[in-house]
């Protein structure tokens, strides 16, 4: 019943529709959607509305807060920006060269997508705390890479790999040989051609591969708290500071946070969902 | 400074010097081996630790178990609803050209962009004590935050789009003529999705169906919001490995994360083996079929 006034609401065109199921597959997919994401997200929008503007200002501004924030935009920058390197010389390596083990090493891209991140998180930590496999070598050197800021980076690191590797490597794989002989024929040196004929290939690719990655490192929590330490002002991320005043009862300082959250992520959303139509707008027009 | 490298030294016109190729594959799987194979390999390692039986004895603890329980029971409900959700809207999406086209699959992929934090949080803001639904489900008595029903509501949530994404490009890459088609010469709808667009999917929707499931068994962060975290009630495998971990029963919290990386594994496997699949089709459908493919 409800999925048929729903459907009844979508707009109708006049064209004849060969294809039947066009009102119940779209009606249960606005249903459907409405119930599991639309309508508990409007709750996050509303429970601020119960704030003033003044009580929400302090929530979000305060300076645990603030530092939190730096944090968690700070780190995802620099994991963003190393993914961006690594994973444009991962896809480079697995597009362009043949080695021993290539299919293996392609299938492992995809493994921070398939592990859970606290069991991520837990075993970073075991690599590089004092007594773990890494951690120990460091250690004597002075460079602590957990229970800090740079833990987070790691972990940041960690979850972001595949999002440029996946992205990058398709464009790679079509772009056209002939342009890069054309370039050599013309006395291009090989890294003129790089940079000026493959590098702005795939570098929408790699933009909207650096905006996935950034956008999932803001918002990433299990795989950080293991190897974050968790210090207030120093090694707090904001998803945390949201549980933090959950489990202290303070449900309209844990909703105005996370709604700034929700805010930077649907702008990141937006931003990735553009990027990606002008990709597919400058791959068209080159074939 | 490559510019001082006068052309006839550069080998071919598309590939570097050999001595370039062999650093960048060396930094690409140095990188890769201290990123993803030492921690895969730092989770086994340390669930063996203390030998096999201490190994086998941490995951035949009952707290372990109902954990494994509570995680596939959450999987099996999920994965399935998004499933049905997933075929719904990539039907409607692919085949039809409507008004709101493209912010309706900007909102089907809002849950990937919402941090796991916010997505507990939403369920906890709807149907907890203080919540929109909160005095009704108290006077009636049922429990969903904190309780079973939370943790499978916010799993569905995260995992969302996941079979939608997979199957959204590929029916629409696939195009109507064969469901238009099936249709003029006297098909139903039913028949012709079964017969026809199924087979045509069937790699891509098992695709989603694996990365969904990985997900659903493995999230962390927005179940960990609405669990309540009571033992051997709502606790699924990775609020398990967390408490484990916290309590420092290091053997414990690896040997129940070992089962989680051994499903990554499995899961990367069938990924895998579906690519091949579908390249192999796809060689197939080009060429004239192989008559014995050379190994």
């Amino acid at each position: 019943m409800t999925a048929l006034s729903l459907a009844a609401s979508a707009p109708k065109r006049t064209p004849a529709k060969v294809l039947p199921g066009f009102n119940l597959t779209l009606g249960f997919t606005l249903l459907y959607l409405s119930l599991i994401v639309l309508i508990p997200l409007s709750a996050l929008v509303f429970k601020t509305f119960t704030l003033t503007w003044d009580q929400f200002w302090v929530a979000v501004t305060s300076p645990r807060v603030l530092a939190s924030y730096r944090l968690t935009f700070g780190a995802s920058l620099i994991a963003a920006l190393v993914n961006v390197f690594f994973g444009m010389l991962v896809a480079w390596v697995l597009v362009r060269y043949d080695f021993f083990g290539k299919k293996i090493v392609d299938a492992l891209v995809d493994l921070p997508f398939a592990l859970p991140t606290a069991v991520a998180g837990i075993s970073l930590t075991a690599l590089l705390a004092g007594n773990g496999w890494i951690g120990q070598y460091l250690e004597p050197l002075g460079i602590q890479l957990a229970f800090n800021p740079n833990g987070v980076v790691i972990a940041l690191i960690f979850i972001g790999l595949p999002f440029v590797v996946r992205t990058v490597q398709p464009v790679l794989e079509d772009a056209e040989k002939e342009l890069e002989e054309a370039a050599t024929c013309l006395g291009a040196t090989r890294w003129q051609t790089f940079s000026k004929v493959i590098f702005p290939t795939i570098a929408p690719a790699l933009l909207t591969g650096f905006a996935m990655a950034f956008a999932r490192a803001i918002g990433e929590y299990g795989s950080v708290i293991f190897i974050a330490g968790n210090m207030p002002m120093v090694s707090e991320i904001t998803p945390l500071i949201i549980i933090g005043k959950l489990e202290q009862y303070d449900y309209a300082g844990a909703t105005a946070v996370a709604l700034v959250m929700l805010v930077v992520s649907f702008i990141l959303l937006l931003i990735i969902n553009g990027l990606q139509t002008w990709q597919r707008r400058r791959s068209g027009a080159t074939s | 400074m490559s510019q001082t490298l006068s052309p006839h030294k550069v080998q071919a016109g598309t590939t570097e010097a050999r001595w370039i190729r062999r650093s960048l594959i060396g930094l690409a799987l140095t990188f890769m081996f201290l990123f993803l194979v030492l921690p895969l390999a730092a989770v086994f390692t340390e669930a063996l630790r203390k030998g096999l039986d201490a190994y086998l004895e941490a995951l035949k603890e009952p707290d372990a178990w109902s954990a494994i329980r509570l995680t596939l029971l959450t999987a099996a409900v999920a994965v399935p609803l998004n499933l049905v959700f997933g075929v719904a809207a990539a039907w409607a999406i692919a085949k039809y050209e409507f008004k709101g086209k493209s912010l309706l699959t900007t909102l089907v992929d809002l849950p990937f962009s919402v941090s796991p934090v916010v997505a507990g949080l939403i369920y906890v803001l709807m149907f907890g004590a203080q919540g929109w639904f909160g005095p009704w489900l108290q006077a009636h008595d049922i429990k969903i935050v904190f309780a079973v029903p939370g943790i499978i509501l916010a799993t569905v949530f995260v995992t969302f789009p996941f079979i939608a994404r997979e199957l959204i490009p590929l029916m629409q890459a696939q195009g109507n003529d064969e469901e238009q088609a099936a249709i003029v010469l006297g098909a139903s709808g039913w028949q012709t999705f079964w017969r026809v667009t199924l087979p045509n999917i069937k790699w891509g929707l098992l695709y989603g169906v694996i990365l969904c499931n990985a997900r659903a068994m493995g999230e962390f962060g927005a179940v960990s919001v609405v669990s309540g975290h009571i033992r051997g009630q709502t606790n699924t495998m990775p609020l398990h490995v967390e408490i484990l971990y916290n309590e420092y029963q290091s053997v414990g919290a690896f040997a129940v994360a070992s089962l989680l990386a051994l499903l990554a594994l499995v899961t990367l496997a069938i990924k895998s083996f579906i690519e091949w699949r579908h390249e192999q089709e796809l060689q197939a459908s080009a060429n004239t079929p192989p008559e014995r493919p050379t190994a």
